[in-house]
């Protein structure tokens, strides 16, 4: 027996050993970085022109010149208003196939193709996916030509010279791109769901729209928050289709210029000092996000 | 009661209709934008400015590409690039983030909750929050322009780890690791020869999803990647986007997109049976 217990010990470090790669590599490209992202928002530290200024110590100064001025707060509204305006269409859209796709009752035929396709989008190059709107949707692009032929349009309409047509664009990229992930989640959700209720309500004579309001949705709530969150997150680091389509530019009147598309210009800029600082504000923005969905994750265990 | 349950069955009937009018409207809404890229991507510059749409291919393809691979950018390169980058990056991912699994799987040691918890609670953290600090360890240790900086990272993949771990916990019995040891294997003969085979499916879907994610990353590529030459597909696609567009050869501009697209589409259609089933599991991205 003691032996044995001594054995299972020398086992044992071999959990140490196997840890090694991944604790080596987390440590020196993300600890580290983390840490010197912290170190460099406390100096000032920019290019003007060809002059280096700084590095030099000023403490917490560039985060009140970020939270001072309008830029940050514009930026952000940005990202939030575009992320709504995916976001709400996606839950819709993904909560009404989830209940289709996982109604007994409705025995849908080719729902595997179905699925296959509208989780297509999900692994397009978002970069690539971008340029092909910006062309489609170009004042002498595809998009144009068939309106004008349909005779919708009399001439081009400049998708890109208006707030909501180009804020619209983007957020329609990020639906076509995430609504089909989030409808093979939620629909998982609801396969979870004991069938027993589901018959129960039918037999007291519930309609198939009640038992959605009043039966799924209720059971569903804990799988809809953690989309919410995990889709804020994914919201927040918003960036390759608004930088392509606008070519980093985030025009009109930078109302569509994103949070991280505004980090990628301090950093493209070597403006270390208010990078660092904004940096430190997305991360805590998004570890205090991914904290919900951990306790989340944990309770439903 | 007859009358009832003929009533009932029409309802259905007439709910699976409006079903396959809405499904059929949602395909063709994804559908619809790859479908006029390979039409456009098959015609040529003047038939794309002066007929618009078309719903017809031209049989320009082969000449368009002709003209990008001759052309000012360094696609075939690129694409080269990319595919190095994206291949290295889902060998190492796959397998470190196995290898970690299996540490918090089948050993019991003292610092495996507060590890587990710890890859639990940084899983979601985005990586664009610490690229300042990234970009300049990478310049100290003279990675920066290299791909050691986009490569070697993988190694530590909390999300592949997570989704591996969850896919041990249903199919890896801790007693065929004990029937190894006492067969007299080593433990890391035991992972390489008896559990990598084992964890194939969940191996296999988690290296496409690896390699389409480096595929298609722009963010840091375009921060630490400088010489034309050694620059990857997205990185050239943002160019071609910031280059005087009217210019262009709206053609070669098609067959470019085309060409970082359709590769992934394809082997995602070949294996699509495996990677929709594998979704629903750990489901954590945006």
């Amino acid at each position: 027996m003691n032996i044995d217990n001594r054995k299972a010990v020398r086992y044992n470090r071999w959990g140490y050993i196997f840890l090694i790669p991944f604790v080596v590599t987390y440590l020196i490209f993300n600890l580290i970085p983390l840490f010197t992202t912290f170190y460099n928002s406390l100096f000032e530290n920019y290019m003007s022109g060809l002059t280096q200024i700084g590095p030099r110590f000023v403490g917490l100064a560039n985060y009140v010149t970020l939270l001072s001025g309008g830029e940050l707060l514009t930026y952000a509204a940005n990202t939030v208003i575009i992320w709504i305006m995916g976001f709400i269409p996606q839950i819709l859209i993904s909560l009404l196939l989830g209940a289709w796709f996982s109604d007994p009752s409705l025995r849908l035929k080719g729902t595997r193709f179905f699925k296959t396709v509208i989780y297509l989008p999900n692994l397009i190059m978002a970069s690539a996916f971008s340029m092909l709107f910006f062309t489609l949707f170009s004042d002498g692009g595809p998009v144009n030509g068939l309106l004008m032929d349909l005779q919708i349009l009399s001439g081009p309409y400049k998708f890109l010279s208006h707030v909501w047509s180009t804020r619209s664009l983007i957020a329609g990229m990020n639906l076509l791109m995430w609504f089909g992930n989030t409808t093979i989640l939620l629909m998982a959700g609801m396969l979870g769901i004991d069938p027993a209720l589901f018959e129960a309500a039918q037999v007291d004579g519930a309609k198939p729209r009640q038992i959605f309001f009043h039966v799924t949705l209720p059971l569903l709530r804990p799988i809809l928050v953690y989309t919410l969150i995990t889709s804020l997150i994914g919201g927040v680091q918003m960036f390759d289709v608004p930088q392509v389509l606008t070519n980093g530019s985030g025009n009109p009147v930078r109302s569509s210029m994103t949070l991280i598309m505004y980090l990628n210009k301090h950093l493209y800029n070597k403006n270390y000092g208010l990078g660092g600082a904004l940096s430190v504000i997305l991360f805590f923005c998004t570890a205090i996000l991914s904290m919900m969905v951990f306790k989340l994750s944990e309770s439903k265990e | 009661m007859n009358n009832k349950n003929t009533g009932m069955i029409t309802g259905i009937r007439l709910r699976r209709i409006i079903c396959y009018i809405v499904l059929t409207i949602i395909s063709f809404l994804c559908l619809f934008w790859f479908y006029v890229l390979f039409i456009n991507a098959t015609r040529s510059h003047s038939q794309l400015t002066t007929q618009g749409f078309s719903a017809v291919p031209g049989q320009s393809l082969l000449q368009n590409w002709i003209h990008l691979a001759e052309g000012t950018i360094p696609i075939v390169r690129g694409m080269l690039n990319s595919l190095f980058v994206a291949s290295c990056s889902a060998i190492l991912c796959t397998y470190f983030s196995a290898m970690t699994a299996y540490a918090i799987h089948a050993y019991d040691f003292k610092y495996k909750k507060f590890i587990f918890t710890f890859i639990l609670m940084v899983m979601m953290i985005p990586t664009q929050v610490n690229a300042l600090g990234f970009i300049k360890l990478l310049d100290k240790l003279h990675m920066d322009n290299s791909y050691w900086g986009l490569i070697l990272p993988s190694i530590a993949a909390p999300i592949t780890f997570f989704y591996i771990k969850q896919y041990m916990e249903s199919s890896l019995p801790i007693s065929l690791v004990e029937a190894a040891r006492i067969d007299g294997s080593g433990e890391f003969q035991t992972f390489n020869f008896i559990v990598m085979p084992l964890l194939k499916p969940a191996l296999a879907v988690q290296a496409i999803f690896a390699f389409v994610g480096n595929w298609n990353n722009y963010f840091t590529p375009a921060l630490i990647l400088h010489d034309s030459n050694k620059k990857t597909l997205p990185i050239l696609i943002a160019q071609l986007r910031g280059a005087d567009f009217l210019k262009f050869d709206m053609g070669q501009v098609y067959v470019m997109i085309a060409f970082s697209i359709f590769p992934v589409i394809l082997v995602y259609l070949l294996l699509s049976k495996h990677i929709v089933g594998g979704i629903a599991l750990g489901g954590v991205k945006g």
